[in-house]
């Protein structure tokens, strides 16, 4: 059989080859087969397309995570729709802002968020077509009992599978934009799945792994979590939002579901290096723990190698644009003498890559210089921004466009690049990409604000730490308190600064723009 | 309780809120709804409390409910000692 190339075939060659097994569970609640899974989202998918949603339509899902939401993205994909996943514990302004931009056909809802949303999707004039309500999330019940309520409303025949083509459309995540509004990046099937069949080769899975899924879905580390166990027939362990930023809890749960393979960002592993008690549980059945979204600090990475030396870890390296394109095998023991953080690595087999100087050209092997990527996994564009699209990507001579990361790097002695810098205001932290200028445009809002300006500050335990400095009308300035609670309702949490400094009036260049380097002098 | 009440004052304001005037954290301010505790800050202010009051703070004890505001994180501390 030639390899698949459409998502959501993956799951009906599963739930055809192996009905009963577990396709996804939760800890200590519930658990769904594939013919399960299988069943849920075809009953998603006949109600989605009776409603109206057609092939290369946007589905908006604004659920924790569960069974439901995993049925939900397969309902969605089946529909031949694509799906716009939302951070269900973000800011509902945002939210609406994110389905309102990409005008999503329908969407499904989590009862406990709808009023806001809707309040919110009200505002901005346009209130999402069609809701499919549910009163909850978890076990695949609650998605099971809303379509059954809307069954009996107004049944839906079934419908059938779409057989998509591989360009289209299968979702659309949506990062932080400099604009200061989020910008949705467009993955098609032939994106993710060219990814899931280079996992398939390194990784080497077998049906018998249990795959973790720590990150939100509308994060790109999901992608795998996902699609690969569900490839190969394997099963999903969802880690919930919560449980997932608690590494006291988080830890014996690894242990008792024996999850195989980890994946996560590596701040999350350095607290439960730090706080999970590792040595007090049994983590034999892990075998591999990947780690992506930022530098993992190589102190933090020595820790939690010691406490847990037998998996293999790879360092994965990619934007949400290209997904991961880079990956690094670290070595069986960190030696005593590494500082540094570890390379990037090499290219994956499914991109192509290049390193270019400011003008585009090709730099000699070890020189710095932007990384480019080109091939399968990268992306169409942004949604509805022809001229960011444009100036994301750099086409060549023969007209193939390569994706400008904006990430500075040198290729070393042995062929890996390493991760010099940045060539704009864009940060990591924790595993979430910022820009800063989105931040700044948040405390714009503020009405005593006149001035804001953010900077990232590293930090050797934490990694980032963003300090916000502002200049205020009429020398009045709101308290910290008081910006920390405006930024939360405006921002997602781990976008709100960490330290605020009140000024006279902000540094300016010579040409009277707001003097950053200044501002980091001053830091 | 008030001793408590003051040196949990002292460690937000100095860890999570550099550069606020005191005055302005009141016993009562929202902290987690507040967006002054985000989930880090929530496990690092968890571990100060073990460490200085020789406590056990239960996985489910570290939510909204327990650790909104100075007033129920000290009576948290309290029913504990």
């Amino acid at each position: 059989m030639s390899e698949r190339e459409v998502l959501h075939y993956f799951l009906e060659d599963a739930a055809h080859l192996r009905p009963e097994h577990d396709a996804v569970v939760e800890p200590n609640e519930s658990a769904i087969s594939y013919a399960g899974l299988q069943d849920l989202s075809n009953r998603l998918r006949d109600r989605l397309v009776h409603v109206g949603v057609r092939r290369g339509d946007r589905v908006g899902v604004y659920l924790r995570k569960s069974i439901d939401s995993v049925a939900a993205l397969f309902g969605i994909l089946k529909a031949g729709a694509a799906y716009v996943p939302v951070d269900p514990f973000g800011p509902p302004a945002r939210n609406a802002y994110i389905l309102n931009d990409c005008s999503v056909r329908a969407a499904i809802v989590e009862e406990r968020f709808a009023e806001k949303f809707h309040a919110e999707s009200d505002r901005l004039g346009r209130r999402i077509p069609n809701t499919i309500l549910l009163d909850s999330a978890g076990g695949g019940r609650y998605l099971g009992v809303a379509l059954e309520r809307e069954q009996a409303r107004d049944a839906a025949c079934p419908a059938e599978t779409l057989a998509n083509s591989p360009n289209d459309l299968a979702y659309i995540l949506y990062t932080s934009g400099s604009t200061g509004k989020p910008k949705g990046v467009m993955l098609s099937h032939e994106n993710a799945t060219s990814y899931v069949h280079w996992c398939s080769q390194v990784f080497q899975p077998n049906r018998d792994d249990r795959f973790s899924s720590h990150a939100p879905f509308h994060f790109d580390l999901s992608i795998l979590d996902i699609y690969v166990p569900i490839k190969h027939g394997a099963t999903l362990v969802l880690i919930g939002e919560e449980l997932g930023k608690d590494p006291g809890r988080l830890a014996p749960v690894i242990s008792e579901q024996k999850i195989t393979m980890w994946y996560s960002t590596p701040s999350i592993l350095s607290l439960l290096a730090e706080y999970g008690k590792l040595s007090q549980h049994d983590y034999s059945s892990l075998r591999v723990v990947n780690f992506a979204g930022e530098v993992f600090p190589i102190k933090h990475l020595r820790a939690l190698k010691s406490l847990l030396p037998h998996p293999r870890y790879f360092n994965l390296y990619g934007p949400t644009e290209t997904n991961v394109c880079t990956y690094f095998e670290l070595p069986a023991t960190i030696s005593d003498d590494q500082i540094r953080p570890f390379p990037i690595g090499k290219t994956c087999s499914h991109v192509k890559t290049k390193v270019v100087d400011e003008q585009g050209r090709g730099v000699a092997p070890g020189e710095q210089g932007e990384l480019l990527v080109a091939g399968a996994g990268v992306m169409q564009g942004y949604w509805n921004l022809p001229e960011m699209t444009a100036r994301a990507f750099l086409p060549d001579d023969a007209g193939r466009r390569w994706y400008r990361t904006g990430d500075i790097v040198a290729e070393n002695q042995d062929g890996d690049y390493i991760i010099i810098g940045r060539r704009d205001r864009m940060i990591k932290k924790r595993g979430f990409r910022i820009e800063l200028g989105e931040i700044e445009t948040a405390l714009y809002r503020h009405p005593m604000v006149k001035e804001a300006a953010a900077i990232a500050l590293s930090d050797e335990d934490v990694g980032v730490r963003i300090k916000a400095f502002l200049s205020c009308q009429d020398g009045r300035h709101p308290s910290i308190i008081e910006l920390k609670r405006f930024c939360s309702e405006n921002l997602p949490s781990y976008m709100v600064p960490d330290l605020f400094s009140i000024q006279e009036t902000l540094p300016k260049t010579s040409t009277a723009k707001i003097d950053y380097q200044g501002l980091k002098e001053i830091a | 309780m008030a001793e408590i009440n003051s040196e949990l004052k002292e460690f937000i304001l100095k860890e999570f809120l550099p550069g606020e005037s005191p005055e302005q954290l009141t016993d009562s301010t929202p902290l987690i709804t507040g967006g002054i505790l985000d989930s880090l800050a929530t496990l690092k202010l968890v571990a100060f409390l073990e460490e200085r009051y020789k406590i056990q703070v239960q996985a489910h004890e570290a939510d909204v409910e327990h650790l909104n505001n100075i007033n129920s994180i000290a009576g948290l501390v309290q029913s504990k000692l």
